[in-house]
């Protein structure tokens, strides 16, 4: 399979898993998303150091959206595109679904193992210089 | 793996900016991740085997490879270079601290539920 197809099935099944195996729903959720958002803006920054000085180098031949020649192995030291044919900050738009089914999977363990009661406690916080006035819930 | 070829520390250093950008958390926001380490060792543990087995498929079919001049050059299991491995134990624990990090911050507030509250509120900090 290619690095395309992979990364959607992986995510597919990430997304199964938390609504109807473990049933943690985390996908539903406000708090996750939120996460999330703040996980993926450090992807691109992060994974984006690791593709523009070709730490990890991508065969073009297995993402998507790519028509660069010889950017694969040690046939350049070129660092690919930053933005267009088939890449996001430098990295294939693939692994925005890779970090999505790698982090999405972690936390739905976590969030399943304490629903099973495994380390609940002590859960998060408060902050160590909590807000003077907290907000209302 | 040649050698020639000298130890760099590149990958790692991407490895522990990830670390430096998340670890505060647990002291600023009192994340509690890592005293809660059996529940942290039993989410990574499965998910760090799983996607090593995906890196091993990829790079043994061609999806990408590591750059020798990059990375530690020791490797795992074949052509799995360990900074590898070492990614798919951070990236996983730098996500449960942004989850628990947003966590504490909304902390108490409706709507902000991951589905693992206890019902008593365990305010002993």
């Amino acid at each position: 399979m290619t690095y395309t197809a992979l990364a959607i099935l992986g995510c597919v099944v990430v997304v199964a898993l938390d609504l109807w195996a473990f049933r943690t729903r985390l996908v539903t959720r406000r708090v996750f998303w939120a996460a999330y958002a703040i996980i993926v803006f450090f992807q691109l920054l992060t994974n984006g150091v690791l593709t523009g000085l070709r730490i990890v180098r991508y065969n073009d031949d297995a993402i998507i959206g790519s028509s660069t020649p010889g950017t694969f192995g040690n046939a350049t030291d070129a660092p690919p595109p930053f933005f267009g044919d088939g890449r996001i900050a430098y990295a294939p738009i693939e692994d925005l679904l890779f970090g999505f089914a790698l982090v999405t999977l972690t936390l739905v363990l976590w969030i399943y193992w304490g629903r099973r009661g495994v380390q609940r406690d002590p859960q998060s916080g408060p902050p160590l210089f909590p807000r003077r006035h907290p907000p209302s819930p | 793996m040649g050698e020639d070829d000298p130890v760099s520390y590149s990958y790692i250093g991407v490895l522990a900016f990830i670390l430096v950008g998340t670890l505060w958390l647990e002291v600023l926001l009192r994340t509690r991740v890592l005293r809660r380490w059996r529940r942290l060792v039993l989410s990574i543990v499965p998910v760090a085997v799983l996607f090593c087995l995906w890196d091993i498929y990829a790079i043994a079919s061609g999806h990408w490879d590591f750059d020798i001049a990059h990375i530690t050059g020791v490797y795992l299991l074949g052509d799995l270079p360990i900074d590898e491995v070492l990614f798919f134990v951070v990236v996983p624990l730098a996500g449960i601290l942004a989850l628990e990090g947003v966590r504490s911050a909304k902390r108490g507030r409706a709507g902000w539920e991951a589905g693992d509250e206890s019902d008593r509120e365990s305010d002993a900090s």
